[in-house]
């Protein structure tokens, strides 16, 4: 394994590309065929929050970046070639001005493509808990206006935002492959939220999943999902790391059933990301942290390791080879990724600024870039150019 | 009148430190800033109108957070961020 630190992206294999938010800016990380060989390019936005980076999968070219500072309001970014230039929103997304209850976007939290047949279409989570549309690649965005103007939204939403250190956030957005008008979001907290409707109406979807930080620990929301998926091929299951538990749901069932009870009992089941086999609906990876005492959110011991299942949760494999015997970092939501490749290279970045990939699906590890700063987003991404 | 750039916020005025806008009120002055350099006003007032918590504003050498404060053409603005954190 060897890795080049260089300034600006230069794609001159065919190997994966991972797209890397941090705490001070992005980093395009691309490898070559064998994934033995890695390319560190950055910093773009030096000292910019870079909440989360992702490629548009349908023209596999429009690049969007979520970001922000400390001090100046939240934006978004485009690029079209792969990094090298970029343009910011038009009108990037905001709630409305006049917003009855007075809410003013603070980041840009997340960003998922639309349905494939709606190209051009993106959705972006923010923190206040918003959910906003674009419809031409990013440019200019709009308020889902059932969704941020929902009756509910103020009981459902953890708000005036009183929830996790970084704020309460809205995330993983996901758009059903079968029927665009068919969305789930996850929030942190209020908990998962489905509409049928293309986001006219919402319903809560956290039965089964228990909430140990309320009164009652199955309230109807309130929830703190993590991380939510959809496996693309079997677009009715869902799996979900949450701040209680791993779990999975089998639509048309509203049920989440707990398969983090199979993960062995010293290690528990709680984590922040949740990732899935592009191929293999059973297959999924986690990354343990301790939710005890006082969370350290750190790995349960200060062992770093990724569990795998291959049986859809039905039992847990522990993933550790190469990485360290004591780590005391964390691997954030949107952290975790995985290639299309065969077998998988599956990817993690930790707050300590590291990333490990393993070409073998989990069997075994390696750091592929290390000292960069506090990392919150790894995205695999396969572009259509690469020069 | 003339307006003072903090460094962060150059990037949309070509490193102007110092650019000229018109209006009577300090509202007005960062509306005229985002016709003349689109995008600029969103990352220092948030979509409620409000300056954002970490910019200053100046009129002259007092500090505003009302965007209605009344302004006139001898008077000069000057934009600035607290910066904090690590």
């Amino acid at each position: 394994m060897a890795t080049t630190y260089v300034e600006s992206p230069e794609l001159v294999d065919d190997g994966p590309v991972l797209l890397v938010g941090t705490r001070k800016g992005a980093w395009i990380v691309a490898g070559d065929e064998q994934r033995s060989h890695w390319a560190v390019a950055g910093p773009l936005f030096l000292g910019h929050i870079a909440q989360h980076m992702v490629l548009d999968p349908r023209d596999r070219t429009t690049l969007l970046l979520a970001a922000g500072t400390g001090h100046l309001g939240p934006t978004v970014f485009r690029s079209e070639d792969l990094g090298r230039s970029w343009k910011e929103a038009t009108r990037p997304p905001a709630f409305t001005a006049g917003d009855a209850l007075g809410r003013s976007l603070r980041a840009v939290f997340w960003l998922s493509p639309g349905h494939a047949r709606e190209a051009g279409t993106w959705y972006a989570g923010g923190s206040p808990q918003g959910l906003f549309r674009s419809e031409d690649a990013g440019d200019t965005w709009e308020p889902v206006r059932g969704w941020n103007d929902h009756p509910k939204w103020e009981t459902w939403a953890e708000w005036p935002d009183e929830g996790t250190p970084d704020g309460s956030m809205l995330h993983s957005i996901i758009v059903d492959p079968r029927d665009a008008s068919h969305l789930y979001i996850g929030l942190s907290g209020g908990g998962v939220f489905e509409s049928v409707d293309g986001g006219a109406d919402w319903q809560p979807l956290n039965a089964g999943s228990v909430a140990t930080f309320l009164p009652d620990p199955e309230p109807e929301f309130g929830h703190d999902p993590h991380c939510v998926r959809l496996h693309p091929l079997q677009p009715d299951r869902l799996y979900q790391q949450n701040h209680c538990g791993i779990y999975r749901m089998e639509r048309p069932e509203a049920r989440w059933v707990r398969v983090g009870d199979n993960m062995p009992r010293d290690i528990g089941d709680i984590g922040f990301p949740i990732e899935l086999h592009p191929r293999d609906p059973d297959t999924a990876w986690v990354f343990p942290m301790d939710g005890t005492d006082v969370w350290p959110r750190t790995s349960p011991g200060g062992r770093p390791a990724v569990y795998a299942t291959r049986d859809a949760g039905e039992s847990w494999t522990r993933r550790d080879s190469g990485l360290p015997d004591r780590g005391w970092f964390t691997v954030k939501r949107q952290a975790m990724a995985v290639d299309a490749r065969d077998p998988v290279g599956v990817y993690f970045g930790t707050t300590s600024g590291e990333i490990w990939a393993s070409a073998d699906e989990g069997a075994s590890w390696e750091c592929i870039a290390q000292h960069l700063p506090e990392i919150y987003s790894v995205e695999h991404a396969d572009p259509t150019s690469r020069r | 009148m003339k307006v003072r750039i903090p460094d962060p916020l150059r990037s949309y005025t070509e490193r102007q430190a110092v650019v000229e806008a018109t209006g009577d009120t300090v509202g007005a002055v960062i509306a005229d800033l985002d016709r003349q350099f689109p995008g600029i006003r969103f990352r220092m007032v948030d979509e409620q109108s409000k300056i954002r918590p970490h910019m200053k504003v100046f009129v002259n050498e007092d500090a505003v957070r009302d965007p209605e404060t009344r302004v006139t053409p001898s008077d000069e603005l000057t934009i600035m961020q607290a910066l904090s954190g690590g």
